[in-house]
């Protein structure tokens, strides 16, 4: 049985084919994960990134957007490697929810 | 390491279905192709995927496959072919 994320040769049906900007957080988690697994000081590596992703559940991998998946990922990852904290972690998103004025 | 296998070769892709995390895709698994070219060798990623070194390292290659014998369906010109870059352990040799 092929994994959830192995999607090639199956239907996809039409490709959205628009160009789109990325936001700013986006470009920002691109940036992260490269700071994350740069060889001379390397935190984790993009294998460890598609590990994770992989590991996410078909669920949440679908329900997820492109960098939705990398900073779950990301975020999976330093807590594991104890980089991060759950609490430091749940904190700072709570601040942040604050902050947007939405919820978490 | 020396490579295994040298362009021209035709090899057969490992029919395996790993639990973990792994760089080829499902459907080649099974499917014979032929070495187009041998690439560098790299820390193996099924390793580097949980945090270990990955060495020694693997051998990439890349290996071409006929479009309609991945696809039994595919319907576009017979000559068509796919390139994909596949480890050397996911590889054994399928005759001349």
């Amino acid at each position: 049985m092929r994994g959830f994320h192995d999607l090639g040769g199956l239907s996809a049906g039409p490709v959205d084919r628009d160009e789109k900007e990325p936001a700013l957080w986006e470009k920002r988690t691109h940036a992260l994960l490269m700071l994350l697994s740069d060889p001379q000081q390397e935190v984790m590596s993009v294998d460890e990134l598609r590990a994770g992703i992989e590991t996410l559940g078909e669920a949440e991998y679908g329900r997820l957007t492109y960098y939705e998946r990398w900073i779950t990922s990301i975020a999976n990852t330093l807590v594991r490697k104890g980089v991060l904290s759950v609490d430091e972690l749940g904190r700072k998103r709570a601040e942040v929810a604050a902050r947007e004025g939405g919820g978490a | 390491m020396r490579p295994r296998f040298v362009p021209g070769d035709t090899v057969r892709v490992r029919q395996a279905e790993p639990l973990g995390h792994c760089r080829t895709p499902g459907f080649v698994r099974g499917h014979s192709g032929r070495i187009e070219r041998v690439l560098d060798e790299f820390p193996n990623p099924e390793e580097r995927a949980y945090g270990r070194p990955g060495l020694p390292k693997v051998r990439l290659y890349r290996v071409r496959f006929s479009q309609p014998g991945l696809w039994p369906d595919y319907d576009g010109p017979a000559g068509d072919t796919l390139d994909v870059e596949i480890y050397e352990h996911w590889l054994e040799p399928a005759g001349p």
